[in-house]
């Protein structure tokens, strides 16, 4: 499970990290709906460094305290039942920021959230890393990757609700 | 392709499914914080795809292939705010047809 001393500290990087992000207001040429939405170069930069600022890092709908999807809690909890590091773990609020929500979804090429990323590569949604905990091979990437924390005499505990 | 055909109509044309489940779960999410301005029927769906289409594709290309059908589903206003796929080939799911035969 995560510690909960661990996660607001990385939370509020994350949202430092975010928060380059140009707002709309600033990119008025984007406001028609009919419009394809482009990523633009600050956007795909921040994002760049968002997805590379932990080993893991996640994007989702709310905090990892208070999700705000049940796909985005589902996940949140497959990671602290992994054993995941919260140090080497950092999520993405976004709805904290439209042009990250957007942006993600261009950026990976998946149009929902909540969005799994390993030493920045794209692992998946919720439906992935639910199948993948589920055989097996997520524990096996995390382990592989060093991102858990080492198993110590503490038995794992149920899913916190 | 004719514009009369419906995304799922889409996705048996170009997968050619030996299985295609779809649920629509939206009543489960109608109370959702996100959906308090929305009154369509049509929010969330639970698509489950056998096809040999996604032979030697890992599951996010498989994913992707999917989204790529339903792309404007997905990105209209008001469309499909959430959609859980369940994507495996006809060999992946004999497989688990015996495991749960056996385990269950």
């Amino acid at each position: 499970m995560f510690s909960k001393r661990a996660f607001p500290s990385a939370f509020r990087a994350a949202t430092r990290a975010a928060r380059p992000l140009p707002s709309a207001a600033t990119a008025p040429r984007f406001v028609t709906p009919f419009q394809v939405r482009l990523l633009s170069t600050e956007v795909r930069t921040a994002i760049d460094k968002a997805v590379a600022s932990a080993p893991v890092v996640l994007f989702m709908k709310g905090t990892p305290e208070t999700p705000q999807c049940g796909f985005s809690r589902a996940t949140i909890q497959i990671l602290g039942m992994q054993g995941v590091d919260p140090e080497k773990f950092t999520a993405f609020n976004v709805l904290e920021d439209n042009d990250l929500r957007q942006g993600i979804k261009e950026y990976s090429e998946w149009p929902t959230i909540p969005q799994l990323y390993l030493e920045k590569e794209f692992v998946g949604g919720c439906d992935i890393v639910m199948t993948m905990h589920q055989d097996g091979s997520l524990a096996k990437m995390l382990e592989e990757k060093g991102v858990v924390l080492p198993a110590e005499g503490e038995t794992p505990s149920e899913p916190p609700q | 392709m004719a514009q009369s055909t419906t995304p799922m109509e889409d996705i048996a044309e170009a997968l050619q499914p030996t299985t295609l489940e779809i649920h629509n779960d939206s009543h489960l999410h109608s109370h959702h914080k996100a959906m308090q301005d929305s009154t369509s029927k049509e929010t969330h769906f639970r698509v489950i795809i056998t096809s040999d289409a996604f032979k030697s594709k890992m599951q996010p290309a498989r994913h992707r292939m999917v989204y790529a059908l339903l792309k404007d589903e997905l990105a209209r206003e008001g469309g499909i705010h959430a959609l859980q796929l369940k994507t495996r080939t006809s060999e992946e799911e004999d497989k688990l047809r015996e495991n749960e035969a056996a385990g269950r």
